[in-house]
């Protein structure tokens, strides 16, 4: 089986610091891969990286085989892999369903001429995305709420927006940051469920960074974990928990009198 | 069930609508206004278009160009010159010329907005700024232009009804434009630009376009002014003129047509209305302006645009609802 993602030996530098070296992951169709590290270990970074934000000073990325050098961000999107952000980013004084529409741009294709004359294929296209997005916000349970201001919204209906915004743009591989960040137990609990069936309705692979290790140790079927910008570990949720090298990255070294605590150095 | 109109019939009810507006204001004219007041219609419409196309750029995409008088005057000036070195009927020429004047001013827009699209916020606003200065010491130092001189001898073509047209063509394409996945791009841009590049929309053609569309509009504005006025002189474009025509979209609401529209109207004809306080018309009017912002600083609609259908739509819903419930009330009291 070919890897959905492919990424090789991605790097980059910020000036002298090397954010990110050596970082390679081959993603399969399905999966769910948990990202995780301690603040400033590179993690959206990553996300950047994979996305176009950055442009990477070594290595390569490829979707479906087909490397994304070059590319602008939008292309990217465009080609299949979309994103939520760690700080939301909704277009807030427009409407939830709106918000939705926007990333439903590329699925329609008629032109500006066509849109001002308001030609049939303007009302075919909208009425037929206006119904894939009613169907998406439903799959949140949140098209009691489609007429709504998206600034409006409870902070956890906002963080599903955006994965539903994201979904919207038809991607193969759906980037989350922090997805349960501010959330409480059963929201995250709640979120967890969404994220599994995000994964079989709309058939795609989740990379996700996440702080919450309950959720990342509960859903993720591989997690890698970074560290000062490098792969220092990576495998199964119980792998990683026993992994000497992620528990000292997290909770530093044992003292030399045993005392388990973060090491002054 | 709430009540809807159908599509085809909410065209119809707007293009009643614009034509019952036509002719009640041709009546106006013909019996109740005098002849000085129904002259001011004619810069209330070029006015209208001017902000309502600024509108699109400031406040549907966000940005903050202040240099609308520099586009508005390559259209007045490639319009008139047009006109009068072409041997064709005005009748023919007119038409032509504005929206060659619109063209042109749009050719402008993208060689402006390719480059100043990369900044944003004030540094847009300086380098716009800064070529619609340009353009005006070089249409001043021109031949052709007739420099400090003015263009003279333009045939006074812009009546009630070509202005009328005008608005009308600029509200529906700038409405349908809107209203439309291209319209939504802009406005993304608006809302978050990164989240916007992120959801895949190209926000560099979407930047350009809006500006672009934004600089045409204001080119046919030009070119209905200049056949008003029958002489064009560089200096009336200057900075002032982008300030006023911002401070209409601004006051009216930055994203709202129907804001744009009432303040267009109301700027214009203020410091007419005005003309019995002579000496404090130039004050009043300037503390209207405070007032507003300091109590409703969004602007007098906000991002409200009003929609004649809607609005009926929601007064049958209401009545209906009213008499449902006195039925519903007068079927207790029997039981």
């Amino acid at each position: 089986m070919t890897p959905i993602l492919d990424v090789a030996n991605l790097g980059i530098d910020f000036g002298g610091l090397q954010a990110l070296d050596d970082f390679n992951i081959q993603v399969y169709n399905n999966e769910i891969v948990g990202l995780i590290g301690p603040n400033g270990a590179g993690k959206t970074t990553v996300f950047n990286l994979l996305t176009s934000v950055y442009q990477p000073s070594r290595g390569s990325i490829a979707l479906e085989g087909k490397k994304t050098k070059g590319k602008n961000t939008y292309q990217v999107t465009q080609s299949g892999i979309a994103r939520t952000f760690q700080n939301i980013r909704l277009f807030k004084d427009i409407s939830v369903l709106d918000n939705v529409m926007v990333a439903m741009h590329n699925g329609m294709s008629y032109t500006l001429a066509e849109a001002v004359l308001r030609l049939p294929s303007y009302w075919k296209q909208e009425a037929a995305a206006r119904r894939t997005a009613m169907d998406l916000l439903a799959v949140f349970d949140m098209q009691g709420v489609a007429d709504a201001k998206a600034g409006s919204l409870p902070y956890g209906a906002q963080r599903r927006l955006e994965i539903a915004r994201a979904l919207a743009t038809h991607p193969k591989v759906l980037l989350l940051d922090e997805p349960a960040a501010g959330m409480n137990p059963s929201e995250t609990a709640e979120l967890m469920t969404t994220i599994r069936s995000i994964r079989d309705r709309f058939n795609i692979a989740i990379i996700l960074i996440e702080h919450d290790m309950s959720l990342v140790m509960g859903i993720c079927e591989r997690i890698l974990v970074l560290n000062y910008g490098l792969v220092i570990a990576q495998g199964t949720p119980e792998e990683i928990r026993n992994n000497p090298l992620v528990v000292e990255a997290y909770l530093g070294k044992k003292d030399s009198d045993g005392k388990k605590g973060i090491q002054a150095s | 069930m709430e009540f809807r109109f159908k599509t085809r019939t909410k065209y119809l009810i707007n293009t009643v609508a614009v034509l019952a507006l036509y002719f009640f204001l041709m009546f106006l004219q013909g019996d109740v206004l005098t002849r000085y007041q129904s002259k001011m219609l004619i810069p209330v419409g070029i006015y209208i278009i001017l902000a309502v196309s600024l509108n699109l750029a400031a406040g549907f995409l966000g940005q903050l160009p202040l240099g609308h008088a520099g586009f508005m005057s390559v259209g007045a000036y490639t319009a008139a010159l047009f006109t009068k070195n072409v041997a064709l009927p005005i009748a023919v020429s007119f038409p032509l010329g504005l929206l060659l004047g619109g063209i042109v001013a749009a050719i402008f827009g993208i060689l402006i907005g390719l480059p100043a699209l990369r900044l944003r916020g004030d540094y847009l606003a300086i380098i716009t700024l800064g070529f619609s200065e340009i353009i005006r010491v070089i249409i001043l130092n021109l031949d052709f232009t007739g420099g400090a001189f003015g263009l003279r001898g333009i045939t006074r073509a812009t009546d009630f009804t070509s202005v009328f047209i005008c608005v009308v063509i600029t509200i529906a394409v700038l409405h349908m434009l809107i209203k439309s996945r291209h319209g939504r791009a802009i406005i993304a841009i608006r809302e978050n630009e990164i989240a916007a590049e992120a959801t895949g929309i190209p926000t560099t053609y979407y930047k350009t376009l809006g500006f672009t569309v934004s600089a045409f509009f204001a080119g046919i504005a030009g070119g209905l002014y200049a056949h008003y006025l029958g002489i064009l002189d560089a200096g009336t474009f200057g900075f002032m003129k982008s300030i006023e025509i911002l401070v209409m979209v601004v006051l009216g609401g930055m994203g709202s047509m129907i804001g744009s529209v009432i303040a267009a109207t109301g700027l214009t004809l203020l410091p007419e209305l005005l003309r019995g306080f002579d000496n404090y018309r130039m004050v009043i009017y300037s503390l209207l302006l405070v007032v507003v912002m300091v109590f409703k600083p969004s602007g007098l609609m906000g991002t409200y645009d009003f929609s004649l259908s809607r609005s009926i739509e929601s007064i049958i819903n209401s009545r209906r609802r009213k008499a449902a419930k006195k039925e519903g009330v007068s079927h207790d009291s029997h039981t």
